[in-house]
């Protein structure tokens, strides 16, 4: 057999470029389809045989989508719930991994292993008692019920710490000299010169809040305090077969993350994958 | 005077000592009070309410061993514990093989590979819940668009969320579109810091590409794999909002998960002390799963070491 192998090359390569493109294609046709059935009347949702574009685009869906239910309110919850949530993280992950990077006390590693050892435990099997004690505080149907639990997280101050275990300690030896106190060290040194760390942390939270849906159907009743996810379920709840409608509401819910993602894809990706990694 | 310095120092070194463990529990508290408070304290409330027979609301009353035998007992829970078993393991390696597949095939020198990776990615950022609705939709038996196109190939289709058999791989199936993109871009990154020059070196060798991913990429690779697997064992036991929305734990119980099973108990039975029994058996098979992974993957590592 005779080889030819530069054409053989461009041949297979031109078979993987059609292949990702259609393996890519097939990975959006949800997100197409949700786009294009919420732009459809009810009648023709159903219509055989099925059309891809409906006939006329049906924009006051939206509209009508938008006087069905609160969601000014619900995406206000849940942007006040996310910004918290990521502050909180973001300030007291920050702060532990300072302690564990770079201080000594007693207790230091037994505290360290209780963190660690805190990641296998699946969040159902303390939800009971967290609802229990959340009531007792009097936190029960209030957005800190959703919030402060969540600051504390065993993953966040992974994440930091191992950025903060990459700075040069020669950069705190100065400081220390200068007479720099701890918050000054911590803050001017390790803060500022950790921040594709942060903005991993900021990002991941950011996606797992504004995503949540078991907490806040646990712990929060009154419709005025909805995030946007529980607001969609009660609506599909409400509009089962209206799918129109169905999917204009998960279009409206996905939308602000999703432009977000559009606009800084990079970081989104390396952010996630990277708190993702270091467990 | 020598001594006197001496004393002095290991006075301030002391004190100095003592300032840092202030400072270091002064940077520990706002982290180490929340983990007492919503995660210490709890999963020792959870073993006690475990034990007792409690509503949420009146005092827990002490029964203890009742609900564990009433858990080992009860067929529903077997079942869903099948049902736990059979989402994981569906979407753990299917999941993990696709996602490998396609992350050897970004690994290629490709032109818009970043498009591609937010394309794969896409899924991953939205909510389960919204993603559930749009799939549920797709999954209609009668105007859903996925048996329409089936049914244009000439395939007679399931009623995916309709069926006992079909509803579980229908739930599969869009999980694993939805951490795809996840697992890929972390097999992807650890595929790239493999080094191209021991892909030339086997070349050279005469290997051909498939020899050099089984003998190759698979060794090297072992541990971002490891961790792809770890990770989806551990959502996969977790499975809630998907499960919530596509089928909320049917048709016939056939998609009944554990976790969905304490969520009703707990949330609208309010057999509180119960579900606490059934999430600390599920907190041991976690546990457990954990353990031996880890404990299969250390002894090949230490038979790897010699070999290499």
């Amino acid at each position: 057999m005779k080889k030819c192998p530069r054409k053989n090359i461009s041949w297979k390569r031109a078979l993987l470029y059609v292949f990702l493109v259609l393996t890519a294609v097939l990975m959006l046709i949800p997100f197409f389809w949700m786009v294009l059935s919420s732009l459809k009347s009810e009648s023709e949702l159903f219509a055989l045989p099925l059309k891809i574009f409906p006939e006329r685009w049906r924009f006051d869906n939206y509209l009508t989508l938008w006087n069905s239910a609160p969601w000014v309110t619900y995406f206000l919850n849940t942007l006040k719930v996310t910004a918290l949530t990521i502050l909180g993280q973001v300030v007291s992950c920050s702060m532990a991994a300072y302690g564990f990077a770079r201080l000594k006390f007693k207790g230091k590693n037994l505290i360290f292993l209780a963190f660690l050892g805190s990641m296998m435990i699946p969040y159902q099997a303390i939800m009971i008692p967290q609802f229990v004690i959340i009531s007792k505080l009097g936190w029960a149907d209030t957005h800190i019920s959703l919030i402060v639990p969540a600051i504390y997280s065993a993953f966040g101050i992974l994440l930091i710490y191992q950025a903060f275990l990459g700075i040069p300690r020669s950069l705190e030896e100065e400081a220390k000299i200068d007479g720099c106190s701890h918050p000054r060290i911590f803050y001017e040194i390790y803060f500022k010169n950790s921040k594709p760390g942060i903005l991993a942390l900021v990002l991941s939270v950011l996606v797992g809040t504004w995503n949540e849906f078991l907490r806040p159907l646990i712990y929060i009743n009154s419709e005025e305090l909805w995030v946007l996810s529980m607001g969609l379920a009660k609506f599909q709840g409400k509009y089962m077969t209206q799918w129109n409608q169905v999917m204009a509401g998960a279009v409206l819910t996905m939308l602000p993350i999703i432009l977000l993602f559009l606009v800084a894809q990079r970081q989104f990706i390396e952010g996630l994958v990277m708190s993702g990694i270091k467990e | 005077m020598a001594n006197r310095n001496l004393i002095l120092h290991s006075r301030k070194k002391s004190a100095s000592q003592h300032n840092e463990n202030l400072w270091g529990y002064f940077f520990i508290a706002p982290a180490l009070i929340i983990f007492l408070v919503f995660y210490a304290v709890p999963i020792v409330m959870s073993l006690y309410y475990s034990l007792t027979r409690f509503d949420g609301i009146s005092e827990p009353v002490f029964i203890g061993l009742l609900n564990y035998m009433k858990v080992f007992r009860n067929r529903e829970f077997w079942l869903s514990l099948g049902n736990t078993f059979c989402f994981t393991a569906g979407t753990v390696i299917a999941g993990t093989i696709i996602s490998l597949f396609f992350a050897v095939l970004l690994n290629k020198k490709i032109r818009g590979r970043g498009w591609f990776r937010a394309a794969f990615f896409l899924p991953y950022i939205v909510s389960y819940i919204a993603a559930a609705m749009v799939w549920q939709w797709m999954y209609q038996p009668d105007s859903g668009i996925i048996n329409v196109a089936l049914e244009a190939f000439g395939i007679t289709p399931p009623l995916w969320l309709g069926s006992t058999t079909w509803a579980m791989i229908a739930v599969i199936v869009m999980s694993i579109w939805k951490t795809l993109g996840f697992n890929l871009i972390i097999l992807l990154s650890g595929l790239q810091s493999i080094s191209a020059e021991l892909y030339e070196a086997a070349a050279l060798d005469g290997a051909t590409q498939v020899q050099s991913f089984f003998k190759l990429t698979v060794p090297l690779l072992k541990n971002t794999v490891l961790f792809v697997v770890l990770n989806s064992i551990i959502t996969g036991l977790q499975a809630f909002d998907q499960i919530y929305i596509m089928t909320g734990g049917g048709p016939l119980k056939s998609t009944q998960t554990v976790v969905y099973l304490i969520y009703q108990n707990s949330f609208l039975y309010f057999k509180q002390g119960y579900a606490s029994a059934m999430s600390y058996v599920l907190f041991a098979v976690i546990f457990a799963v954990g353990l031996i992974l880890l404990r299969v993957t250390n002894r090949r590592n230490e038979g790897g070491v010699g070999s290499v």
